[in-house]
This record gives structure tokens, sequence and C-alpha cells, in this order.
């Protein structure tokens, strides 16, 4: 992974390539982390892989997260990596929970750089409802196609059935019935 | 005593129609049917989850369920008699099991297997059915997590005696309760009963 002051000398030529793209950097755990805004995350990735010295031409995986009492309250995580010096990067695109609640966050799809991430746009779709602007077949991949609703938002009941306990029965007045 | 004796009078009723029953030759041909069925049953190549690993090896050396007559697993559902849900039913695999279980021909049984297909298990969440007889008559459920192979050729033979006519009685008679379930209950007020 780039030390601390490369992944500064990272995000400042960022910046520099597109107009304040970047909201900030994080070095931590091992892990370099660039927080940056959602409309460019393509040209950043671009940069990330085609620039020379650079060249992080690997997509490892995509996640979404959700950081509910936070806002931006979205995020995509993309894990990049060279191969050639073994360096990792995560670029984070924060997204925004739109007003209006029919509405899904969306950011723009990779897929045409990285074919991989392709399933795993699907993915965080399935669980988390962001949309991805020009994913080739944005489906449901891994909750049944007429389920509704995105259940690993934070704010998506837990579900199944409620379990009695010594410790909760009494929540539920006369179980015994 | 001979058996021509016995039905000239010394028995009668209740006795008599056990007698009769329980002759190979006079036995009737429900029975003789349910005999057969409960001693060859195949199961369905089903496995679901972790349970399937321990569901595997009651066909190996050890727990060999050939021994009571579940010679193969079949391949096809359609010469499957029994099928076992071995592991959590997630709500996307349930419409794949009903289907599986109907292309079964009839008769047959289900056995759920372990505490996921049971109850949905530790699994109390969005994506598992909290339990497979939301959707599928279940026969016999294998408590565990996962039940071992002998708990599981237990829960096969206990579902032999219920093919067979006989179910073993379990807690109803080891608490002197049959008769106080609720569907007995129910049954005895819709004939006119005192309950």
């Amino acid at each position: 992974m780039p030390d601390a002051p490369g992944l500064e000398l990272i995000a400042g030529e960022l910046n520099e390539a597109f107009a304040e793209a970047v909201l900030g950097t994080a070095h931590a755990h091992g892990q370099a982390t660039i927080e940056v805004q959602p409309e460019p995350i393509l040209d950043v990735l671009r940069w990330l892989r085609d620039t020379p010295g650079q060249e992080y031409t690997f997509c490892a995986s995509v996640h979404g997260v959700d950081y509910l009492p936070q806002t931006p309250r979205f995020a995509v995580h993309y894990q990049l990596l060279n191969m050639a010096r073994v360096e990792r990067i995560c670029v984070k695109a924060l997204l925004d929970d739109p007003e209006d609640p029919e509405m899904l966050p969306a950011v723009d799809s990779c897929v045409s750089m990285f074919p991989t991430a392709e399933f795993q746009e699907r993915e965080i779709y399935d669980f988390f409802g962001i949309e991805f602007r020009g994913h080739p077949d944005l489906r449901r991949i891994f909750m049944p196609e007429d389920y509704v609703g995105w259940p690993q938002r934070r704010d998506f009941p837990l579900g199944g059935e409620p379990v009695l306990f010594t410790h909760n029965e009494h929540k539920t007045p006369r179980w015994y019935d | 005593m001979r058996a021509r004796d016995m039905l000239r009078g010394d028995m009668d009723d209740e006795e008599l129609q056990r007698y009769v029953e329980e002759r190979v030759l006079t036995t009737t041909l429900e029975k003789a049917l349910n005999w057969a069925r409960s001693n060859a049953i195949w199961p369905a190549t089903f496995g679901l989850a972790c349970c399937a690993i321990e569901m595997m090896s009651i066909v190996a050396a050890r727990t060999d369920i050939a021994r009571f007559g579940f010679e193969k697993f079949s391949a096809s559902p359609r010469q499957a008699d029994l099928l076992i849900l071995s592991g959590r039913v997630s709500i996307k695999m349930a419409p794949v099991i009903r289907r599986i279980y109907d292309q079964m021909l009839e008769p047959r049984w289900v056995i759920s297997m372990g505490a996921c297909s049971s109850s949905g298990g530790m699994f109390s969440n969005y994506a598992v059915v909290q339990g497979a007889d939301k959707f599928l008559p279940v026969d016999v459920h294998v408590p565990g997590c996962p039940p071992r192979p002998e708990a599981l050729t237990y829960g096969i033979l206990k579902l032999q005696r219920q093919i067979q006519g006989k179910p073993d009685e379990g807690w109803h008679e080891r608490y002197d309760a049959a008769g106080t379930e609720e569907w007995a209950r129910l049954a005895a007020v819709d004939k006119g009963d005192q309950v």
C-alpha cells in the first residue's frame, strides 16, 4: 500500500486533475483510503488504473456500506490492487441518501473499466439499493427477483420471528396461550 | 392353539380384529403396501447446507441405512419417496424445494433435518424461511445442529414406523398426554364430545 505521504501525493494529484474530487484521506490499520465525490468516480478510478506510476490495474472487490446516522449515508468502496508492487488502495465514493424515498442513491458503474465489478455491483444493488448508472444488467442477484426492500440497509428490519427467552418473555404477555 | 380354534369363538371383537390383521395371509392390502413402502424408501439426492454433510454419511459404512431399505439416494425426484431437508431453507430456495416436492410421486414423505429447516435455527433474519413446514408438510423433525448421522437414522426409523401405521407416541406417551393435543381436542369438539 502507499505510505501516508504517498497517499497524500495521490490525493493531491487527483485534486489537481479533477477539481476537488477528493474529500479526505485516511491511513489506518495498514489500509490507505481516499474518500472521493461520487460524480468523478470513474475518472478517479481510471486515473489510478492508467497513470504511469500508479497502475492499480486490478479491482479486487467492490462493497456497499450504509453509515446510517452519518451523512452522506451510503458509500461504495473500491479495493484496487497493483499486482506488480502488491500495493492496495481503497477508494470510497460517498453517496447522499436522496430526499425522495422512491429514489435510489446512484453512482456510475465501473463495469466498462473493471468487468469483474458486474456481479459485485449487482450484489450492492441487491442489498443496499444503490443504483449503478450504465450497468449492463442491473438485477437482483442473491434475493428473489420479487423481493421488496434493501435488506442490508441499517433501517431494514432484521426479519425472522422473535425468539422467546427468559429475558424478553415479559414483552409478549401470555405467550404461553 | 390353532387359528381355526381361536376364530371359532375364543376371541371377540377388537381382539379378533387385531388377530386377523396381524396374520400375514389375512392382512389388509394397505398394510402390506405400507410395509413394503416403509422398507423401500429412496431419499432424493438433495442437500441444502452443512446438514447435508451428515446426511451423506448415513449411507456410508458406519450408519448404513441400506440396512433398513433406504437403498440409495435417488438422483431424480421422480423416483424418490423421501425428501430430507438438510439445512437452512432460504426464501429463494423455498419455491425450488416446493417444486422438487411436487415432482415426487405419491406417496412421499419429508424429513426436516436440523434446527434450521425445522424452525429457522440461528438464522432469524430476512433471508431464511422460519421452519420448512410453512410451505411443505413435514413428517419428522430431527433436532440437532447438525444432527449426528445416528440421529437422522433414528428419525428415519421413526418415519418407517409412521408409514406402517403405528407411529411412536413420543412425549404423548411419556407424559400420558394422548388425546390432549390441540388437533385431538378440536376433533373431539367436532364430534360433539365433552372435552
